[in-house]
């Protein structure tokens, strides 16, 4: 045990003399606050005046106030026995009976918790006294004298250890860490490929068949003939590869005679002998950032992306007209097979996405 | 003294005065304005010499200033020759045509004919150039459909515009891709099957009629799903979110912080 | 005896066998703790990782972080047969097929929202009271780099499922890494294993989730708790408060049960939103897919601002020698962020520059005591704030009916002017406020009692404010302003001389600008005798040497 307080010679029943401290029951000072720099610190003797009063200024509005608090508090109990009988009871397995029970679980967890607290604030500003004291602030520096013993500990520690005075030690340490310092980043090496050129190629090549994507069926250039068509297509075979998809993705448009603009020296437009019959590919992905730019307005002609709104116009190359991605979609030469289907006739000629350093 | 005047004297009668004018405002406008009601399904009925003149009649007296005496179109509104009785039956059953407010593009609103009527004239507008039909209940029906499928072309073809929830989306220059909370499952596929306005076309040689049963069956299936997380804070995903977070929960607990720390009064 | 000092004097005894560690635990439980409702915002934060680690246990019981392909059997039957991750099949299991699942992914979803919220009010709450001010300048790093941390473990944390809403995020993030210019596609290829989507960053997006960022938050929580225990808490003025003491409640039991009831407090708004709106209905978004996208897609709110930047930033690119530079990607994705953090970070120390301020300081300012430090942050949340406000300019196109270009182009120059009108105008507002507080101390309260003297004419009462009052708005520091020459003939002191000091000599004035106390009203919040100004040639005036006691000092 601790050393304790001499105790007072008080006799008990049994005739032995208490060796415990006994609490000194004297009046409330009249003054709430004060002040730690009056005692030795960290010491108090049992007849010191009391720091903070046992009991409340009001004693009726606290006896008020706890019959409000334990009735929270019981709330809060009958709370948390209803979570664990909504648990128990209600079932999940369909969207309505989740709704039940997120809807049970949630309230009663709520109540539970908020009983309480508002229970234990109750208590706090009601039946605790209201009291307000003041703590001194120590300088925060040290003292002269204390920085001067640590400075002196210090140096008499570095010149002991050697570090200081022997260079070739000290050098000949840091050329052992650095290469120590730089493994770890090198085994790091393995985390993925390095990217070589494979964000310039997709997959589409010369004769692949374009599948609508979902029912993943070939689309014939006769079936997609009405102007103002537009669908998601993918490569055939690879409509479950998520890795090819995120690349090779491609929307197909149907105008009218007459609309699409060709291009011209100068005047970048649609290659025209990438298209068949007024159909014109290009890349679903955005050259900004790589959402797919699927949003087509039939009456502008425009596609946006619903990302940042980079607009493009499709009678014109994919263009930009406004928002900001730095260059057009790519355009897919297209064409058809024997059976009419709507086939690739080669790779994009230009690397699909997001600009980056090595793209040119 | 009678126990309005008493009422009256008190010192929260402004504001039920106020609360109580706003609420009637409110909720008088609310019933006023409806929203276009989703038009019954027009029976297709029989299409005999009658029903088109009856349509050509209607016709004359409520699209011609626009779309020309011979639906040849004018400055304002484009020919209506070959465009099919399916898109005729969806601008007009949304309430979108006759236009009233030519702005950027038509909103839906209050229908002005009845199921017959505009069958009428949806059946003389086909007979001047064919075009799509409307499609018949069966047609449209969604039970056996493959919501799975359906779910997939949504994502991929719709919700670009629509968002996923069909909550609606903008579009360039004032316009927007409608929410899809109102439209019946006729009406969804007639959209996509003449591309109304600034929205693609979607024929069913490249969505075939099963597919286009998949997504109204997943679109209609989505919108009547209850939400079991609570209010949907109208399912547009983080935006909602973060408003609720900060007024909701921040907002909250700052009354809180305040309660708790606040100063007792000298009892 | 009474059962608390036996229990104290048996199990405590027997600890204290051990540790001596009554005298130091006594001295904490009598530790003071000022109280003011903005001191509470901090604890938002703080208890809501803690409702983060418990719901992100639970949730981690259930979770599979795999990107292999499955067809989905469970419960949501409109996703019967479509194709997912594992990933985003396990979500599904915990919305839907396991009990209390639902409420806990959105409770953790909800504190997760709470979390960062908070860090930026209790940001905003530090900032405009000066309480980042010496001593307090590294805990004002932590905290700055505590932020960081919270948003892009949120990012990554509501990327776990794998759907379409934040998969598309996901790759936003890879267009941006591949902008990074000479080493981007190798960050890229590296992260993600090879190309995009692959099958890797998923799982390692789950150990950066559940261990590294919470293990490094856990620890920069500790520290700045440490230093905000040993530095003692700032308090806001009023009677009696000094630099040189805290004023308020002991920890034991006052604020221990307030602290208590303000954590149930959380937990409970937490759960009451849980419980009453939805949050990231995956299931609404569907798995992700690389060729679906919808509009209106947002990232999570504290994203918002560098969405906000990608969508208002022109066309800008350069492509020079076969290399491209696509300023219209990596300009958004880091010079926004950089600009705020670099200048939240380097502020302290700016303004300790510009004032030559280098006392320790420990009550608060009054944020329009304050007027130019306040409008400065003013034109700060400006400037977040807009670039917020463009991340969801579709969904304001198209709820607002406000054409979408429009939207950009407004933002594009309103990032400009709205700074600029902001700092001006919430300056003139600080300097009006302290007008009205000079208004109050010379002529007092209103009593609303008018008396008619005799001969006729009719006054107001006014009664002077209290003793409380007095002090808080006495509190107008005196800021030493830096020495300028009074005329032509004055030689300036040599550091300002320079270019640099004629600089700090302006921006001085700039910054110290105040509307002074009237006449007559001393210095009554216990500052004592009026520091005297600091000249150009920085002394180091800290204030009465105390004796620093056995080192106990917390």
């Amino acid at each position: 045990m601790s050393e304790t307080q001499p105790s007072q010679d008080l006799p008990q029943e049994d005739g032995h003399q208490s060796r415990a401290p006994h609490r000194v029951i004297g009046t409330p000072p009249p003054a709430q606050a004060r002040r730690v720099l009056a005692e030795e610190p960290g010491t108090t003797t049992p007849e010191s005046p009391r720091e903070l009063p046992a009991s409340p200024a009001n004693p009726a509005k606290a006896k008020t106030a706890e019959r409000i608090v334990a009735a929270l508090f019981i709330l809060s109990m009958l709370a948390s026995i209803g979570f664990i009988a909504a648990y128990v009871g209600l079932e999940v397995h369909s969207v309505d009976a989740t709704l039940r029970s997120n809807l049970a679980l949630g309230l009663s967890m709520s109540v539970a918790f908020l009983a309480v607290a508002a229970g234990a604030t109750i208590w706090v500003r009601n039946i605790m006294p209201d009291v307000e004291q003041i703590e001194e602030r120590h300088t925060l520096a040290s003292t002269e004298k204390q920085r001067a013993a640590f400075k002196k500990t210090f140096t008499e520690g570095a010149e002991a250890s050697g570090f200081v005075k022997r260079p070739l030690l000290r050098r000949t340490l840091i050329a052992a860490s650095v290469p120590l310092a730089v493994a770890p980043l090198v085994i790091l090496r393995d985390m993925g490929p390095l990217p070589g050129t494979s964000l310039r190629h997709t997959v589409w090549r010369k004769g692949m068949r374009m599948v609508v994507y979902g029912p993943n069926t070939p689309l014939r250039a006769a079936d997609f003939s009405i102007p103002g068509q537009m669908i998601t297509v993918a490569p055939e075979g690879y409509t479950e590869n998520q890795d090819v998809l995120a690349k090779a993705v491609t929307i197909i448009i149907k105008f009218a005679p007459g609309v699409l603009v060709p291009n011209r020296p100068g005047q970048p437009g649609t290659i025209m002998n990438w298209t068949v019959d007024n159909i014109v590919a290009y890349s679903k992905i955005c050259t900004h950032v790589g959402c797919p730019v699927a949003l087509y307005e039939q009456t502008t002609h425009r596609i946006l992306c619903p990302c940042h709104q980079s607009t493009f116009d499709a009678t014109n190359g994919a263009q930009i007209l406004f928002g900001p991605a730095p260059r057009p979609l790519p355009q897919l030469p297209i064409g058809t097979d024997a059976d009419g289907f709507l086939i690739a006739t080669s790779d994009f000629h230009e690397p699909i996405g997001p600009a980056f350093w090595e793209l040119g | 003294m009678s126990w309005i005047t008493a009422l009256r004297r008190r010192p929260a009668a402004g504001y039920a005065v106020v609360l109580l004018g706003l609420v009637t405002i409110g909720v008088g406008y609310g019933a006023l304005t409806t929203s276009g009601s989703p038009a019954s399904a027009a029976s297709p009925g029989t299409v005999s010499p009658q029903t088109i003149a009856q349509g050509q009649e209607l016709f004359v007296r409520s699209c011609a200033t626009c779309h020309g005496i011979d639906a040849r179109g004018t400055a304002q509104a484009p020919s209506l020759v070959g465009v099919g009785a399916a898109a005729v039956d969806f601008q007009m059953s949304t309430g979108r045509m006759p236009a009233k407010d030519v702005g950027a593009q038509m909103d839906r609103k209050p229908v002005t004919f009845t199921p017959a009527q505009i069958h009428a004239v949806a059946e003389y507008v086909a007979s001047l150039g064919g075009g799509p039909a409307v499609p018949s209940a069966a047609q449209v029906s969604t039970s056996g459909a493959n919501t799975a499928l359906g779910q997939n072309l949504f994502i991929t073809d719709c919700a670009q515009c629509h968002n996923f929830d069909g909550a609606g989306g903008a579009l360039t220059n004032g316009k927007y891709a409608p929410a899809l909370t109102e439209s019946t499952p006729k009406q969804i596929y007639e959209a996509m099957l003449t591309g109304p306005e600034a929205m693609p076309v979607f024929s069913d040689t490249t969505i075939t009629p099963a597919q286009k049963r998949d997504i109204i069956a997943y679109i209609t299936r989505l919108r009547a799903e209850p939400n079991p997380g609570g209010f949907s804070l109208g399912r547009i995903g983080p935006v909602t979110e973060g408003i609720v977070g900060f007024i909701g929960g921040i907002g909250v607990l700052v009354f809180l912080a305040m309660w708790i720390t606040m100063k007792r009064r000298k009892s | 005896m009474t059962a608390t000092e036996k229990l104290i004097d048996g199990t405590g005894g027997w600890f204290d066998d051990r540790l001596r560690g009554a005298q130091i635990t006594r001295t904490w439980l009598r530790k003071i703790f000022p109280d003011h409702w903005s001191f509470l915002l901090g604890e938002i934060a703080l208890y809501s990782f803690v409702v983060l680690l418990l719901t992100g246990t639970f949730l981690s019981l259930f979770f599979q972080p795999s990107m292999t392909d499955v067809v989905y059997h469970g419960s949501y039957t409109p996703l019967d047969g479509v194709h997912m991750s594992q990933a985003y099949a396990s979500t599904l299991d915990i919305s839907f097929d396991v009990r209390g699942g639902l409420l806990m992914r959105q409770i953790h979803h909800w504190a997760a929202i709470l979390f960062v919220a908070a860090i930026m009010v209790h940001l905003l709450r530090v900032f405009f009271t000066g309480a980042f001010r010496k001593p307090r300048e590294l805990n004002w790093l932590i905290g700055l780099t505590m932020w960081v941390l919270a948003f892009t473990e949120g990012l990554f944390g509501y990327s776990l499922p794998d759907d379409l809403l934040s998969g598309t995020g996901l790759r936003i993030l890879e267009g941006v890494l591949l902008s990074i210019p000479l080493v981007g596609t190798y960050v890229t290829f590296f992260l993600f294993g090879g190309e995009f989507p692959g099958h890797d960053i998923i799982p390692r997006l789950y150990v950066i989730h559940i261990l590294l960022i919470p293990g490094l938050l856990l620890a920069l929580i500790t520290a700045h708790l440490l230093l905000m225990w040993h530095q003692k808490h700032t308090q806001m003025p009023g009677k009696a408060r000094t630099d040189a003491n805290v004023v308020g409640q002991p920890f034991y039991p006052y604020f221990m049960a307030k602290t208590g009831a303000w954590f149930l407090f959380i937990f409970g708004v937490t759960a009451l939103l849980s419980t009453f709106a939805q949050t990231n209905p995956i299931w609404i978004y569907g798995p992700y897919n690389p060729s679906g996208i919808s509009a209106g897609s947002q990232p999570d709110f504290y994203m918002g601002f560098l969405e906000g930047a990608l969508r208002m930033w022109p066309s800008w690119h350069w492509n020079v020698g076969g290399y491209s530079f696509a300023f219209s990607v990596f300009l958004p994705a880091f010079l926004p962020l950089g600009l705020i953090i670099t200048g939240l970070a380097v502020w302290p120390f700016v303004e300790q520059w510009i004032t030559g301020d280098r006392r320790e300081h420990h009550v608060n300012d009054r944020p329009r005591n304050a007027p130019t430090r306040t409008a400065i942050g003013m034109a700060g949340v400006t400037f977040y704030g807009i670039l917020w406000l463009e991340g969801a300019n579709d969904v304001v196109a198209r709820f607002l009916n406000i054409s979408l270009y429009l939207t950009t182009e407004i933002a594009r120059y309103a990032i400009f002017i709205g700074p600029v009108v902001a700092y001006w105008v919430t300056k003139r507002i600080c300097l009006g406020l302290q007008r009205k507080d000079n208004v109050l101390l010379e002529h007092g309260v209103e009593t609303g009692i008018i008396r008619q003297l005799p001969s006729g004419e009719y006054t107001e009462l006014t009664k002077p404010v209290s003793e409380h009052m007095r002090a808080v708005l006495e509190a107008r520091a005196t800021r030493p302003q830096i020495e300028a020459p009074a005329g032509d003939d004055e030689v300036p002191a040599p550091s300002a001389r320079s270019a640099m000091g004629r600089l700090r000599v302006s921006l001085n004035r700039v910054l110290t600008e105040s509307i002074p106390l009237p006449i007559g009203n001393g210095h009554g919040n216990g500052h004592g005798a009026e520091p005297p100004a600091v000249t150009a040639g920085d002394t180091h005036s800290d204030g009465a040497e105390r004796d620093g006691g056995d080192g106990a000092g917390a």
